[in-house]
């Protein structure tokens, strides 16, 4: 049950004299949603990118499903593990259904050339692309607009968009970067259902966010990660529970005006 | 779709009076239209001008001549028009939308061409004194249309002349949907189109002279503009939409139809320049177009390919002189050199973004051209005879069939210009062919994902490395494909064609703004861009010398007026037009009904 699907192991990552990721071990256990959460600037951003192959880490290792991932963002979603951004990035003047089409490129090898004779097979792996990606869209409930232009979509939908687009490249473990981002509280409510229900699939769930009631109501387990270094982890009471926590984002309790202590945040 | 009123309520009591720009009785509008377009077309049956200097012989009363054929049809246009603008049964289908702007547009083309026409035979010959009384008539009686649709009732809010001529023709933002139509008659419409774009393409290419070229360029751009705003433009588009297949087909055989009607090979062969300049168009289209990688440089793959046709074709200058590849291995051979200095250029540089790639593309271009320039035997390899380049290259035979010879087919002479025109035909098929299927398909979403964003696509799994050498060196090949038949056409290869810009096509820089011009990203687009810039310099000698001024010009007038290209690709249209959801399935944008629903409901 609990078989580790992502495996960091002493993730340190250095620009120039810089670390912004300080050897992290970190592990995502099948079946699991964890959360990863930090103040700004400690460095969640920099260990996603880490991950997906955007940067290649200093030291250390990642591995999914216990091979190591090659430092390529491509060669990292073929792996399996798919993603969204922090500022959404669609494929703004391509339509609903293409976007998801794009995510299922992974999943495809048709060429130029099958591409060119459009032989049987190339017609039915098109066919099969878009049932799947039609089946996708039905998920987050966005069939109805397939042929609508990305751009068009409102900021809500885009989001699921892209949640879609990385599904249909078939991941086993899913990185969410901020999904609730200005949303309003019954959006964030939607994406919480959204993420449950992804989870049902059997993929695994990896979110950052600022949004605490979100992040304790959906994950099992928390990260928490403090100037690059990760200060604890465990179930939302731990964290909740736990005072460095507490300091990291709000500076020393207790000890007089809060107005006054905020400059002491680290 | 609700109308917003911007004026304050103040203003709203006396309602915007509806009001002609020319203060004339709303009721003489329309007469004045149909009795000037029918009196600007009799016009023509007058002499207009004493001498036959003029070109086109404008000296003879009872039949219209050269440029006066340009003033008949717009004359008869506007008629037309005006007819339909009557409600005449027969006609109405001319201006489904029933507003104004087709008329000021054809009237507007009717009064250029005469204007111009009359103009240029005063300025060319000396003086007002050399035109008949039949020019001064047709001078006024194209002036009366004009008046006529100026004096049109519209609604005015006291904004200034510019913006008030600007709304008068606009397209309005609804065309009614055309009554639904047998299959039949939809096929008759898409076969008359094909035959009037024919006869109009030939006309325009077989124009003898350069001022029956600019009063034609007048006459077709009014002309089509006239039909975009009456909104049968897209009518036409939606047509050919539902009868994708037959129009292939009408349009193939359209241009297979173009060599039949010319008597002189010299049009031919201008025919089959535009079909080079344009295959290679599209083929950068798929580079620029599709990709959205900027290559500088794409014309020395057109001449990778006519160099290598010309060292395997035989000719006696060829460094390899005995060998004479027959025209399928050449052909073949012309493609895989071009693929294989694609893939080699493209290796190194694909791993360079946006500007970066413009200029290291450029570079390459030039090396290509000073490279060949050398290997002369003298600075470098002796392989490609240096700037005397490969001369008398012999003619393709086919199968028995000599492209050199002028052959007898049901009674027309095809001469050598025309054979090479349909072997370019074919030639052009396959890359439309090309082009159109891999646009859709696994490859060709993925080379718009990654124009769009190139990070998001390499985490959505494509390797834009692979996917951007693959489009590259497609590119090239059908570049090369069509620079094998460039070398037969032309006899010889030597290195100046290929350079990044000069003043006749083709070099890189026309080619990429007949990709700009005519619309990137689609296939008609190129095309069109191609013809336009190959025919202007050829047509308009007085141009030569300042051709690629006037080309930057038209550029900055497109980029500010119609950004996409005059065929815009639904894409690209929705990219530079933020407002509007352009893209909502027809169904729901031509009735009442709010063109999106809310989300969630």
């Amino acid at each position: 049950m609990t078989t580790p699907v992502l495996e960091a192991r002493d993730v340190t990552m250095r620009f120039g004299g810089l670390t912004a990721v300080r050897s992290v071990d970190f592990t995502v256990n099948s079946g699991e949603i964890v959360g990863l959460i930090g103040p700004n600037g400690a460095g969640k951003t920099t260990f996603f990118n880490c991950l997906t192959g955007l940067y290649v880490p200093t030291e250390g290792t990642v591995s999914y499903q216990g091979t190591v991932l090659p430092p390529k963002p491509h060669l990292v979603t073929k792996a399996g593990i798919a993603r969204t951004f922090q500022n959404i990035r669609l494929f703004a003047n391509m339509t609903v259904l293409e976007n998801v089409l794009v995510g299922r490129h992974t999943r495809t090898k048709e060429g130029l050339w099958s591409a060119l004779l459009r032989g049987p097979g190339f017609k039915k792996a098109e066919r099969d692309s878009e049932e799947r990606a039609m089946e996708l869209l039905e998920f987050i409930g966005l069939a109805h607009k397939r042929d609508h232009l990305a751009r068009n979509l409102p900021y809500g939908e885009q989001r699921k968009l892209e949640i879609a687009r990385a599904l249909a490249s078939e991941p086993g473990l899913l990185l969410l970067d901020e999904p609730t981002a200005g949303m309003n509280p019954q959006e964030t409510r939607t994406t919480e259902e959204l993420v449950f229900a992804i989870r049902d699939r059997g993929v695994a769930v990896l979110v950052i966010e600022h949004d605490m009631r979100f992040i304790f109501n959906l994950c099992d387990r928390v990260a928490v990660l403090v100037q690059g270094e990760k200060l604890v982890e465990g179930t939302s009471d731990v964290v909740q529970a736990d005072e460095r926590v507490v300091a990291a984002y709000l500076g020393e309790p207790f000890e007089g005006d809060p107005s006054t202590t905020k400059g002491e945040v680290q | 779709m609700t109308e917003t009123t911007t004026t304050p309520p103040a203003d709203r009591a006396p309602a915007p009076a509806a009001r002609g720009l020319v203060p004339l009785p709303p009721a003489t509008a329309l007469p004045l239209l149909l009795a000037g377009g029918i009196a600007t077309a009799a016009s023509t049956f007058l002499a207009w001008t004493w001498t036959a200097e003029f070109p086109g012989d404008l000296t003879v009363s009872g039949y219209p001549g050269g440029l006066q054929w340009l003033t008949f049809t717009a004359g008869l246009l506007t008629a037309l028009f005006a007819l339909s603008a009557y409600r005449v049964r027969g006609l109405r289908w001319l201006t489904p939308a029933g507003n104004h702007a087709p008329l000021l547009l054809v009237a507007v083309g009717g009064f250029g061409t005469t204007w111009y026409t009359v103009l240029a035979i005063t300025i060319k010959l000396g003086g007002l004194a050399n035109l008949e009384p039949g020019g001064f008539i047709a001078a006024v009686a194209s002036l009366v249309p004009l008046v006529g649709a100026l004096a049109l009732p519209a609604e005015h809010r006291g904004e200034d002349l510019a913006t008030a001529l600007g709304k008068r023709i606009a397209k309005p933002d609804r065309i009614p949907a055309a009554e639904a139509t047998t299959p039949w008659v939809q096929r008759a419409a898409i076969t008359a189109v094909a035959v009037v774009g024919l006869i109009v393409f030939t006309y325009g290419i077989d124009t003898e002279y350069g001022e029956l070229f600019i009063g034609y360029l007048i006459v077709v751009v009014f002309t089509i503009w006239a039909l975009h705003t009456a909104g049968l433009l897209d009518r036409f588009s939606q047509l050919l939409a539902g009868n994708r297949s037959f129009a292939l087909a009408m349009g193939f055989l359209a241009a297979i139809a173009f060599p039949f009607t010319q008597t002189d090979d010299h049009y031919a062969n201008i025919g089959v320049n535009i079909l080079i300049f344009g295959t290679v168009a599209l083929g950068l289209n798929i580079v620029v177009g599709l990709a959205g990688l900027l290559d500088l440089g794409y014309v020395a793959f057109l001449g990778v390919g006519a160099y290598t046709a010309a060292l395997v074709s035989g000719s006696e200058f060829s460094k390899f002189s005995g060998v004479q590849f027959p025209f399928w291995a050449a052909a073949l051979s012309g493609a895989a050199a071009s693929l294989i200095f694609g893939v080699l250029i493209g290796a190194p540089t694909l791993r360079l973004r946006g500007d970066y790639l413009a200029i290291v593309t450029l570079g390459f271009g030039e090396i290509f051209r000073i490279a060949v320039n050398n290997m002369d035997g003298d600075s470098g390899p002796d392989i490609t005879n240096g700037p005397n380049g490969i001369p008398s290259i012999p003619d393709l035979s086919f199968l028995g069939f000599n492209f050199g010879e002028a052959h007898d087919v049901g009674g027309f002479t095809l001469g050598r210009f025309a054979n090479y025109y349909l072997l370019m035909v074919l030639i052009m098929a396959l890359v439309v062919l090309v082009y159109t299927r891999a646009a859709d398909s696994r490859i060709g979403r993925s080379w718009i994902a990654i124009r769009e964003d190139e990070t998001a696509a390499t985490a959505m799994g494509i390797n834009g490395f692979r996917v951007k050498l693959v489009a590259f060196a497609l590119g090239a090949s059908l570049a090369g494909l069509a620079g094998t038949v460039s070398a037969h056409v032309t006899y010889s290869v030597v290195p100046n064609p290929y350079q990044f810009a000069g003043s006749t096509p083709p070099n890189s820089a026309f080619l990429l703004a007949a990709v700009v011009l005519g619309g990137m990203g689609t296939v008609a687009g190129p095309l069109l861009g191609a013809a336009l810039l190959y025919l202007l310099p050829e047509k308009l000698v007085f141009l030569q010398d300042k051709s690629l001024l006037a080309f930057g010009v038209a550029l900055i007038l497109l980029m500010r007026f119609r950004p996409e290209g005059i065929i815009a690709n639904r894409r690209r249209q929705l990219e530079f037009h933020e407002t509007g959801q352009l893209d909502v399935p027809d169904t729901t944008t031509l009735t009442d009904e709010p063109a999106v629903t809310k989300a969630g409901t």
